[in-house]
């Protein structure tokens, strides 16, 4: 007998794996219920990790540069700082920089904690198409803002390029900008949370024992820093190359 | 052997056979990376001075590379976890 009529044809395997986004606390919204749900969550977690982190490190850098020597925590915000005047100086010049390093810092480290909070145990709520969409429309309108600044009417112009026959395709590139770029970020951590969440539900306890460990390096270390690099250098080359040449 | 079909059973199958196409896309994604590591590696090779920009530029094309495969990924947990064709 077919065990037919459960969900995904009753694979009891896929029934254990919970990667789905739960909605928690009812909430009415000008007469539409809404809900609070596995997202926010983990959202509020995260933002509430960086602050006490934030908080601490320049609590510390400020008194190791009173006291006037170095700890760990005060070369880590230089070397932090450092590198990401360096990430931005290089693709944009030093005036550009000044204008959006605030923002690429904000950007990268909440990228970057929202990937690794599956270490843990927490849904990243960059494993919803709600965070990463938001994400990637602020980038777009970053670029669009700069494309209408530094370019005026070329920008009309350079929908008609090489020739007004390209005018449809130049619209639909223009737009799909967000698309490709939230879809990104949003289907890696997406199949690493995917990945890890079968692995936790089908196999026996044995199997849960110390690899887990090396697939959370990979998953969420490696793929989350390399996705919150790309994420911030692909903002950045675009409203750089918006932006025009700089001296 | 008795086996009575309702109407969405046999949409849950096609989905995931649909599913199962859908991450083929990932063959040219890692035709692609791979492509572009290789060509990393020789870079690197034959000037190893440069290699952090070689890094970061290898890295961004395969991220762009990326995008085509995780269509499909996307495709196929779309189909096999929404189950937009359900009656």
């Amino acid at each position: 007998m077919l065990n037919v009529g459960t969900p995904l044809g009753g694979v009891p395997v896929l029934r254990e794996a919970d990667f789905y986004i739960h909605e928690h606390v009812p909430v009415n919204f000008f007469g539409e219920t809404v809900y609070l749900t596995t997202t926010h969550i983990c959202t509020v977690i995260v933002v509430c990790v960086i602050i006490c982190l934030t908080l601490y490190l320049r609590h510390a850098f400020f008194k190791a540069e009173r006291e006037g020597k170095m700890t760990a925590a005060s070369t880590i915000v230089e070397m932090g700082v450092d590198m990401l005047t360096h990430f931005v100086e290089d693709a944009m010049g030093k005036e550009g920089a000044k204008k959006y390093i605030n923002y690429l810092g904000a950007l990268f480290i909440y990228i970057f904690f929202s990937n690794t909070s599956g270490i843990l145990g927490l849904r990243p709520p960059t494993a919803d198409y709600g965070t990463t969409l938001c994400l990637a429309l602020i980038t777009w309108v970053m670029i669009m803002y700069a494309d209408i600044r530094y370019n005026k009417w070329k920008m009309v112009k350079g929908l008609f390029e090489p020739f007004p026959l390209f005018f449809p395709m130049n619209v639909i590139s223009m737009f799909s900008t967000p698309l490709s770029m939230s879809l990104r970020l949003f289907g890696n951590i997406l199949g690493g949370t995917v990945l890890m969440s079968l692995y936790y539900g089908m196999l026996p306890w044995f199997a849960k024992l110390g690899v887990p460990s090396a697939l959370h390096v990979y998953f969420d270390i490696f793929s989350g820093g390399i996705q919150t690099y790309v994420f911030c250098m692909l903002t950045v080359t675009f409203v750089a190359e918006k932006r025009g040449a700089f001296e | 052997m008795n086996v009575n079909f309702d109407g969405n059973d046999l949409i849950h199958a096609f989905s995931a056979l649909g599913a199962g196409i859908a991450v083929c896309s990932g063959i040219g994604t890692g035709i692609g990376q791979g492509n572009a590591a290789g060509l990393g590696a020789q870079a690197v090779g034959r000037n190893p001075g440069a290699k952090g920009t070689i890094m970061s530029t290898m890295l961004l094309g395969q991220a762009v590379a990326e995008t085509t495969g995780l269509y499909g990924l996307v495709v196929a947990l779309l189909l096999m976890f929404v189950k937009p064709f359900d009656k």
